[in-house]
């Protein structure tokens, strides 16, 4: 008995039809799927060429790069020459140029920290955190200033450009924090007290804008103070920059709070832990590894914001960069000074929520469809 | 054997809420010693430097003039006065950057999850882009380097010879109501209404016949057509007055300063750019299952879209759209850094600086947000509590 088979051989594969698959298949389903969507492509792509293609010729290839002077600006577009010229004031401010070692050596420390936390496969993260926390900050400020170890005194009038920018948002970012935890246990506390002090003074900084806490810190600070004390225009900044966006982190904290299981919490107790022991050594690690997106999210802001010192008369990034548009051997060059300014703030935070969404998705295990 | 009437009780120190009421006395304790210092260093400064407190100044002239008010002002106006034009400057950039950056954000943030793939990385540029960049950065942008490149008012760039745009702002023709104009805005008004009434009959018939009632129709036609019929049957009562250019300047017309335009843009792009990534992620965090219920009932797309996936995305989005219109506000105050006369702007910075009262006109700036939040907040509260999904 033969078996009996409709084929004698199997039937070669066939190609999947041109519009289902490979590059012309993309294009169909992505770019040409009907003719309304046909139409919306036809339409955004001509107009990102009507858009795009002047902004490259104009930042690009009629720009000028290589140069000393405003003579050296021939081309059609772009002079970056302009930045070029005052790279160094733009990065160290009216830092002494033979201290500038100085900053760069805090710079790297900076960069090394940061890489080192950021980097998933590195040990001692806690160690190497709290060192960036506590450590490192000490050293920067005996560093930067001066007047100790033989280093000459560079008082804070000094300090401008990026290097001031970064010197405001790493102070910021670490004062913010610890306060804002500290605030936002306060304000889950049972003690009424100690709770709406805590609810006043968050609900106050989030409702100003941060505009008017600079105008405080720089007009009614020196007021509350006695007359002997001197206080520096940087470190008035600072407790303004601090204490605003401490409330704002506190909010964030408290939404991390808010999702520990209460149970936790019975647990610690039912072993005997203290209200610190328990918020150290259980709630807030949890609670804290919850928000690191919200947290690094305020970050950004507090970075972005930190470009507002300059109304308050602090040369910061920007504000040396608008200093330099007003030199009169330099007119016209405002577009070039703010995209540049644009540029370097836009790397800064691109790059940082970048990694908050990295951790987001490395947060999120299990629960997503 | 536990014998509990001679429980013996711990130290004093180890009993929880005795530990709280010292620690909460301490704190009070704390507090009032630094108020007493600020209050006493405060005095004491002011002393020496001269300068009275109180609120008197308000009532004296203030001397200097504002490019742009709502309301009339000279330099013999009151400090009081000064507040009300910078407040009402503040509102104005605000409620205009607010529907802006609305109609700019819900249509970024839908293209977004567009199925046109170049539609979609477009509107994600857009957002990486203008959220990256801080708004003070924006603001000195548009006002520094686009609107201040514009040409001189002899040379302006003009579109139907009614539109001109050149380095001292937007100027453009300027309506003039003649007398029975009033009619149309009460028009207008009573049209509201209407609709709002019809609204509510609509809604009440369908849950008692189950018969729906083209109401997006019939309110647009009635909120176009009853004052466009008012306007019509009045005669047409309005007259615009056109911008001419005479010698070096135009006359006629209104002139919308650069000042303003360019805090209007970046506020408005820069919220946008926020406001889509709220409009996506409320869109997305609709369950897929929800759309495919509807489906299974086969009701249509629009449908679908109107009475299953926006109800739910919308009670997402509101409350943090909620906080993005706060932020405007807040970030509004930014003008000062290009001299729009807003409030921080007129009162915190030129009043300010002419009066020396420090400590009274920081505190009203501060009031006027902090009062403008918590209202904000108020009402949201009570649109949570209303939208709240309802739980078994």
């Amino acid at each position: 008995m033969t078996t009996t088979s409709a084929y004698e051989r199997m039937i070669e594969a066939r190609r999947p039809p041109d519009l289902r698959s490979g590059v012309l298949g993309w294009l169909h389903k992505n770019l040409f799927n009907g003719p309304i969507n046909s139409a919306v492509t036809v339409i955004t792509a001509a107009l990102l060429a009507w858009a795009l293609w002047p902004m490259l010729q104009w930042s690009v290839f009629q720009a000028d790069w290589i140069g000393q002077t405003r003579a050296d600006c021939t081309g059609e577009g772009a002079c970056w020459v302009f930045i070029s010229a005052r790279f160094e004031t733009i990065v160290y401010g009216f830092y002494p140029p033979a201290a500038r070692w100085r900053v760069d050596i805090v710079f790297a420390m900076l960069a090394i920290l940061v890489a080192w936390l950021v980097i998933p496969r590195l040990p001692y993260k806690r160690w190497v955190g709290l060192f960036a926390l506590v450590g490192f900050p000490v050293i920067a400020y005996v560093l930067l200033i001066g007047g100790s170890f033989g280093l000459t005194y560079v008082p804070t009038r000094e300090w401008g450009g990026l290097m001031l920018t970064l010197a405001i948002a790493t102070i910021g970012i670490a004062g913010s924090l610890p306060l804002g935890i500290i605030l936002a246990l306060g304000r889950r506390s049972s003690m009424p007290l100690v709770k709406s002090v805590c609810v006043v003074f968050i609900e106050f900084w989030r409702g100003v804008p941060l505009i008017t806490v600079l105008f405080m810190a720089s007009v009614m600070l020196p007021l509350f103070v006695p007359t002997e004390v001197e206080f520096d225009k940087l470190l008035r900044a600072l407790v303004g920059i601090m204490f605003f966006w401490s409330a704002y982190m506190a909010e964030v904290v408290r939404g991390g709070l808010q999702a520990i299981d209460k149970g936790q919490n019975e647990a610690g107790q039912a072993l005997g832990l203290g209200y610190w022991q328990r918020m150290g050594l259980i709630i807030l690690p949890q609670a804290l590894k919850l928000v690191i997106p919200g947290i690094v999210n305020t970050f950004i802001a507090l970075f972005k914001d930190t470009s507002l010192v300059l109304i308050i008369g602090l040369f910061d990034l920007l504000a040396i960069i608008r200093a330099g548009l007003t030199d009169p051997s330099w007119l016209g060059f405002a577009t070039e000074g703010y995209v540049f300014a644009a540029l370097v703030f836009w790397i800064f935070c691109f790059s940082m929520s970048r990694y908050s969404q990295y951790i987001e998705r490395k947060l999120h295990t299990g629960h997503k469809r | 054997m536990l014998r509990s009437s001679s429980r013996k009780r711990g130290a004093l120190w180890r009993d929880p809420a005795f530990r709280a009421l010292v620690f909460q006395a301490i704190l009070l304790l704390a507090l009032l010693a630094l108020i007493t210092m600020i209050v006493l260093n405060t005095m004491a400064n002011l002393e020496s430097r001269g300068i009275t407190t109180g609120f008197g100044f308000l009532n004296e002239r203030a001397g200097f003039s504002i490019p742009q008010t709502l309301i009339d002002y000279s330099g013999d106006s009151t400090y009081a006065r000064t507040f009300v034009v910078g407040l009402l400057n503040t509102l104005l950039v605000s409620i205009m950057g607010i529907i802006a950056a609305t109609i700019i954000g819900f249509a970024v943030g839908i293209a977004r999850l567009s199925t046109n793939w170049l539609l979609a990385k477009l509107a994600a540029a857009f957002v990486e882009t203008f959220r990256n960049i801080p708004l003070l950065v924006q603001i000195l942008f548009w006002y520094f380097a686009v609107l201040q490149a514009l040409p001189s008012p002899r040379q302006s760039l003009s579109v139907f010879d009614t539109f001109f745009s050149n380095v001292r702002g937007l100027v453009m023709p300027d309506p003039q109501p003649l007398p029975g104009f009033a009619a149309t805005p009460w028009a207008l008004l009573a049209a509201i209404v209407i609709t709002i009434a019809l609204a509510v009959f609509a809604r009440r018939r369908q849950a008692r016949t189950g018969k729906a009632l083209p109401i997006y129709w019939l309110g647009t036609a009635t909120i176009i057509g009853v004052p466009l019929a008012i306007f019509l049957v009045t005669g047409m009562p309005l007259e615009w007055s056109v911008p001419e250019l005479t010698g070096f300047n135009f006359r006629g017309g209104v002139t919308i300063i650069p000042e303003f335009m360019a805090l209007w843009l970046a506020l408005s792009i820069y919220t946008a750019s926020f406001i889509a990534e709220i409009v996506r992620s409320g869109i997305q965090s609709v369950p897929h299952g929800q759309v495919e219920a509807a489906n299974s009932l086969s009701l249509p797309g629009s449908i679908t879209l109107r009475k299953v996936v926006i109800p739910q995305a919308m009670r997402v989005i509101v409350p943090q759209l909620t906080s993005q219109y706060l932020n405007l506000i807040k970030n509004s105050s930014l003008a000062t850094a290009i001299g729009y006369p807003d409030l921080v702007a007129v009162f915190a910075g030129t009043a300010l600086n002419q009066t020396g009262q420090a400590i009274e006109i920081v505190a009203m700036t501060m009031a006027v947000y902090l009062i403008i939040s918590l209202l904000v907040s108020a009402l949201m509260n009570i649109y949570n509590a209303r939208t709240l999904l309802k739980e078994r």
